[in-house]
């Protein structure tokens, strides 16, 4: 029973890693409060976007989390 | 590599101009998100080959800029965002112009200066709808697509902020 979190961007560095395993817990806020808190942080910040399974996300409370679903922390994008 | 084919509502130049051959939009766009190098010169070249009937061609090369100490750019990219978002610009940019195909290369994965990042082309009747298809197109990649960039300057690595002029580019189209 595992979530799969994601990493882009400045946020892979912080995090250490592009992707990390943590898990099942009932909802984003929940997840990113177990995680150590200077990563914690980053992904709080105002510009920082989500996605869960590859869809856009607004609020971290909505979502109720399964088995296997990705999360994605999107920062601020750099253009093409 | 992927051809673009999902559905695509038809834009009112397809209806104009092709509405007796009834093929939708989707079939005049490519779009295309490459991890390994390309060229731009073959690309434009069987891009304009094919619609004989585009008085315009109108393409748009960016590249790795040389200069500032930058060994290296490499381009980060999110599969279940990047190229759908693409997609949907394609075809929000043949509902804007008459144009008879559209064309988007981009490249992510780790380029040297001098390499092609992105490509796009607008094939139309008519230049001023090329043109400007083509510069829409740039100013909306440039600021609005999932790519996250970092360079190598003395051996290491930099991520790269979003750069205000972008948004103001992007602001010209209301």
């Amino acid at each position: 029973m595992s979530l799969n979190l994601v990493f882009l961007g400045r946020l892979e560095d912080v995090a250490g890693s592009g992707k990390l395993s943590v898990p099942v817990l009932p909802c984003i806020d929940a997840v990113i409060d177990s995680l150590d808190p200077s990563l914690g942080q980053a992904l709080k910040a105002p510009r920082v976007k989500l996605a869960v399974n590859g869809i856009l996300v607004q609020d971290t409370d909505a979502p109720v989390l399964k088995d296997g679903d990705e999360i994605a922390f999107l920062p601020p994008v750099s253009g093409g | 590599m992927r051809r673009f084919s999902r559905t695509a509502t038809r834009s009112p130049s397809c209806r104009r101009y092709r509405a007796a051959e009834a093929v939708g939009c989707e079939r005049h766009s490519d779009v295309r998100l490459l991890t390994s190098p390309f060229a731009p010169a073959e690309e434009i070249a069987s891009f304009a080959r094919a619609k004989p009937e585009s008085g315009g061609v109108v393409s748009f090369i960016g590249q790795v800029r040389e200069g500032d100490g930058v060994e290296a750019l490499e381009l980060q990219h999110y599969e279940p965002l990047t190229l759908p978002a693409m997609e949907k610009l394609a075809v929000s940019v043949h509902r804007r112009w008459d144009l008879d195909g559209v064309l988007i290369v981009h490249r992510s994965g780790v380029m040297v200066p001098g390499d092609p990042i992105v490509l796009v082309a607008a094939a139309a009747r008519h230049r001023r709808d090329a043109f400007a298809a083509a510069d829409f197109a740039m100013d909306h990649l440039k600021s609005e697509s999932w790519f996250w960039k970092r360079e190598k300057r003395g051996g290491e690595w930099h991520w790269i902020e979003p750069r205000e002029q972008d948004f103001d580019d992007i602001a010209r189209w209301g």
